[in-house]
């Protein structure tokens, strides 16, 4: 395992030898941090004070940071949305309406904060939360940039799949406590939603893990020669439509569906813990981009302008990607919602995995010749693309339409 | 110990995304499953048809202008008619023109409308909604230049129409007639072959022509069941019988049909505008109807193909300023007959988007 | 088939990014209206009223009020009612224009303006003194004259009242000579008519 980047970073030794350097730790403490008090202001002893504030400090730095870049996208969102569909969208708050996001942070404050009689207060207030924490969660393992990262876990892709998972349960917890049916209907296809693409996404990882043999983001970007989408096709597509169910965006976005459930889940939901609910949506938009772009883009890496930007870039790119499909297409059935999954992801997905691993014996990644790792991206699209016309059959469904058209002619017969 | 379920009554509406309006089901749902549908109307009822008993004969046109807020034109249309079947009226030739041109603008706004909102009860997040606004627009900038209003037309009058276009309303209305078919492949090819849309809509919400018919179902609605029945064709009012014209067909009488349908119908609607464009004569647009217009005693009944199906009216006269009996046959109103059979036994998002396939205006259901 | 049905459709947005937008910002920027728009403000010329009061008879609201007394030495020459109130509830008004049809003096018009929002109801009523007031900017709706003279409110300046009858004034002519000249062709169905 990896030190912490915490340990590292020049900020949070600056801030940890300003607060508690003495004459045990000099040693960590960076020489500006030395130079910033020869002795800390807390006195001996207190040196895990100093160290927890440092390291809140640069969380919290972190987060608000990541925060803005969210009020950020929601303005694109809204913004490239609205070009989509031929409108201006909004410009009036700020230059361009840029101050949108915190024109809309404070109506959103000043409303009046309603809980439906009916509603489970604790698990009702409770669920806001539970849904924005695993979204910020993410961000522990994720590569910004050339060596930024806050902790290289050796678990990572575990653990991010393991912290979004947790959205399920801040869904279904929304939608039940609020004792609405219509959130009731949103909890209960959250629940058949969410964890159904849960599989195919974690199988469609799967890939990129034989190739890159490491669990640890940091690594998984640095064994990309060629980003993995090249050599991954298939797993994108999957990990592209999974990740758009799991952040229920269109086609996939039943649970709430507005214009069947009017918002699922977040019916009940009014002033911040709406925006809560909805701000999470949109971070998790974002972390997922990341986790995507580090995945199969290549994470930070890329020539030229250096590595924060170029994840940015990246991540946005994504972003703009989903907003793209956001705008385009309808929303689908439940049943085919989970068709989709069960049937054409899944196999999909196991197509790739086994494929993959077919290959990794009998390439070693790490040595293949650049023609090897071409012909490899070229059998992975192929094999793709064949798997997604036979499979597409399995989801296409004939037969309500004969038994329809027989339906008909029945009733022709005895009507007319 | 096996798990007992149990259904579930929802409301959906009358404040509702998708019950176009105020309308209201009462849908008792298994799980997901539509297990009966309990429509309740009347929210929106304003008593239109006891007013208009009130009212002048040409005042009545401004109640018949909110019947089908879509579609007023229309509307204006059918009420005129019957009117001047009371009367025996003889509408000068450019005025009957300029009806049909009105009738067939209506009938692409109407249609356009139905298609946009159709796809956001499909969940499009109001993409397709906007790219047909924004040629909606267009008509109602038409309209606008021949009427000074864009969704209460009171353009129409026994007798003819107010006014006369607008000299700048014929380029404009070429302009129009030249660019609306790319826009319409524009629709279709955004949405006709989308994969979601045809899975959604395709075989959902299936109508049998016996049941239409047993219903009385028209408009779109019936025709997409495989039944070309179109009272411009059948029963030729005003100058219809002069104009070419297909009317399109479905096959299947299912969600995606009623769509076709209707697009399909916009690009014959354009059809019958380039050929109006080439014939309108010149001369008078209103026959010599006195302003308090006082028919003979008697009854009439007018009908038009509306953009939702046949819209009737039945008038009584006894010969006072007012009539003495107005009857509303609302399309929207016939048409939701058929809107239990259609929904039970199909999902929630389905009844959602049959529904919205109907195509009704709950102005001119509940009246 | 294949999904290629949806990319197709995605090419349509993508074109329709790079389109120029339909919509436009209102106040700063407007769509243009035609002259026959029928606005909410009305245009009422008290030089031309008669106090007839075809306008409320045939308002199918019963909207417009109308109190005159007869006589009165400030009236001009041949007027023998003076309009002492001439009300219009907007908050009820539907803008159909009936009562701008039926008026045979062409004294009412509809406007062309449309941002009349008010926060109190009563605040609607357009009162004898705004309409006397207001500027006249006439619509053109159901005034062939205007329409076959070109003329529009949103370009044009404000119409006085010699120019914005259908056929000469007889009653006004002598006191305003020369406004006759000016105004439109007379309406060949009117004449008929009367
Ligand atoms: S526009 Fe119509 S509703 Fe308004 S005052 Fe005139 S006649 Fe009455
Ligand atoms: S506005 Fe016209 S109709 Fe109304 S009272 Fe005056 S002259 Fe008569």
């Amino acid at each position: 395992m990896r030190p912490f980047l915490l340990e590292e970073n020049a900020l949070f030794r600056g801030l940890y030898c300003w607060l508690g350097a003495n004459e045990g730790n000099r040693g960590f403490c960076t020489p500006e941090g030395e130079a910033l008090a020869r002795d800390g202001l807390l006195p001996l002893g207190w040196e895990w004070l100093a160290y927890g504030a440092a390291g809140l400090a640069l969380v919290l730095l972190l987060v608000n940071a990541f925060l803005v870049l969210v009020m950020l996208y929601t303005y694109m969102e809204r913004r490239v949305m609205a070009r989509f569909q031929a409108r201006l969208g909004p410009n009036r708050v700020g230059r361009f309406g840029l101050l949108q996001p915190v024109a809309d942070a404070i109506k959103l404050l000043t409303k009046e904060d309603v809980a439906p009689t009916g509603a489970d207060r604790w698990v009702f207030n409770l669920a806001p939360i539970v849904m924005f924490v695993p979204v910020l969660l993410v961000l522990a393992v994720l590569p910004f940039g050339r060596g930024s990262f806050l902790a290289d876990l050796n678990v990572g892709v575990l653990y991010v799949v393991a912290v979004t998972t947790v959205t399920t349960l801040a869904v279904f917890m929304a939608g039940f406590a609020s004792g609405n049916r219509y959130a009731m209907f949103g909890a209960m296809r959250a629940v058949a939603q969410l964890i159904s693409y849960e599989i195919p996404v974690v199988l469609s990882i799967v890939g990129v893990l034989l190739l890159a043999r490491s669990l640890s983001l940091v690594e998984i970007v640095e064994a990309q020669r060629v980003p993995f989408v090249v050599v991954q096709p298939l797993a994108f597509f999957i990990f592209l439509a999974g990740s758009s169910a799991e952040l229920n965006r269109t086609p996939f976005d039943l649970l709430e569906a507005e214009s069947e459930i009017v918002a699922g889940y977040h019916i009940e939901y009014s002033g911040m813990k709406f925006g809560m609910l909805f701000l999470a949506e949109f971070a998790a938009v974002l972390t997922t981009s990341g986790v995507m772009a580090t995945l199969f883009l290549k994470g930070w890496e890329g020539p030229l302008l250096p590595s924060h930007l170029w994840f940015l870039i990246k991540v946005f790119g994504l972003a703009f990607l989903f907003i793209w499909i956001r705008a385009t297409l309808p929303r689908l059935r439940i049943d085919q919602v989970m068709g989709f999954a069960w049937k054409f992801l899944l196999p999909l997905s196991l197509v790739n995995v086994f494929v993959t691993a077919a290959e990794a014996l009998a390439w070693d990644w790490e040595t293949m010749t650049p023609q090897q790792v071409w012909a490899m991206g070229g059998i992975n699209l192929l094999v793709g693309m064949v798997g997604v016309v036979l499979f597409s059959h399995l989801v296409r469904r004939p037969a309500p339409r004969r038994a329809a058209r027989a339906r008909a002619a029945a009733t022709a017969e005895e009507g007319v | 110990m096996p798990l007992r379920t149990e259904p579930v009554t929802v409301n959906i509406g009358p404040q509702h995304p998708s019950t176009h309006g105020v309308f209201r089901m009462r849908v008792t749902f298994d799980g997901e499953v539509v297990l009966d549908v309990e429509p309740v109307f009347g929210y929106l009822h304003r008593g239109s048809e006891k007013l208009a008993e009130e009212r002048t004969y040409t005042q009545v046109i401004t109640l018949t202008d909110r019947l089908d807020y879509v579609a007023s034109m229309t509307s204006n249309q059918a009420y005129v008619l019957a009117c001047e079947q009371l009367g025996d009226i003889q509408t000068p030739e450019r005025g009957r023109y300029l009806r049909v041109i009105a009738a067939e603008l209506q009938r692409v706004a109407s249609h356009l409308m139905a298609t946009g909102f159709l796809l956001n009860d499909l969940g499009a997040f109001a993409t397709p909604l906007m790219y047909c606004f924004r040629e909606r627009e267009k008509v109602l900038d038409l309209f606008e230049m021949l009427c000074g209003a864009r969704i209460t037309m009171t353009y129409l009058r026994v007798g003819g129409v107010f006014q006369d276009a607008p000299e700048e309303f014929w380029p404009a209305l070429k302009r129009f007639v030249a660019e609306m078919p790319h826009y319409i492949d524009e629709y279709e090819q955004l949405l006709s072959e989308n994969e979601i849309l045809l899975a959604r809509t395709r075989g959902v919400g299936v109508l049998g022509t016996g049941e239409a018919l047993n219903c009385s179902v028209t408009g779109p609605v019936l025709r997409s069941t495989g039944f070309a029945w179109d009272l411009r064709k059948v029963d030729p009012y005003e100058v219809y019988d002069r104009l070419e014209f297909e009317v399109p067909v479905g096959e299947h009488g299912d969600n995606y049909d009623r769509y076709k349908v209707r697009i399909l119908e916009m690009r014959q609607s354009v059809r019958i505008l380039e050929q109006c464009l080439a014939q309108v004569p010149s001369g008078p647009v209103r026959a010599e109807v006195p302003q308090l217009y006082r028919p003979p005693p008697g009854e009439a009944y007018g009908r038009v193909e509306s953009p939702k199906g046949e819209l009737g009216f039945y008038l009584v006269s006894d010969g006072g300023i007012a009539p003495y009996r107005c009857k509303v046959r609302s399309p929207s109103f016939i048409n939701l007959t058929v809107l239990r059979d259609l929904l039970v036994g199909w999902k929630l998002a389905d009844m959602i988007v049959t529904f919205g396939s109907i195509d009704v205006n709950m102005g001119e259901v509940d009246r | 088939m294949y999904g290629l049905g949806i990319l197709n459709g995605m090419l349509v947005t993508m074109k329709n990014l790079v389109r120029r937008p339909f919509t436009v910002r209102y106040p700063e920027e407007r769509l243009p209206q035609h002259p026959r728009f029928r606005g909410q403000e009305f245009v009422w010329y008290v030089e031309r009223c008669t106090g007839c009061a075809s306008c409320a008879k045939y308002c199918p609201l019963g909207i417009i009020r109308i109190v005159t007394h007869p006589g009165g030495a400030d009236l001009p020459e041949g007027d023998s009612y003076a309009v002492d109130v001439f009300d219009i509830d907007l908050g009820r008004c539907m803008f159909c224009g009936l009562c701008v049809e039926a008026c045979p003096y062409d004294a009412l018009f509809m406007g062309s303006g449309f941002e009349e929002a008010q926060y109190e109801r009563g605040k609607l009523v357009l009162t004898v003194d705004r309409l006397k007031e207001a500027e006249k900017r006439p619509s053109t709706w159901f005034r062939p004259q205007l329409e076959s003279r070109g003329y529009s409110p949103f370009r044009d300046p404000p119409l006085p009242w010699e120019l914005a009858g259908r056929e000469g004034w007889r009653y006004h002519l002598p006191q305003r000579p020369g406004s006759g000249s000016e105004a439109g062709p007379p309406d060949a169905r009117r004449e008929e008519a009367g």
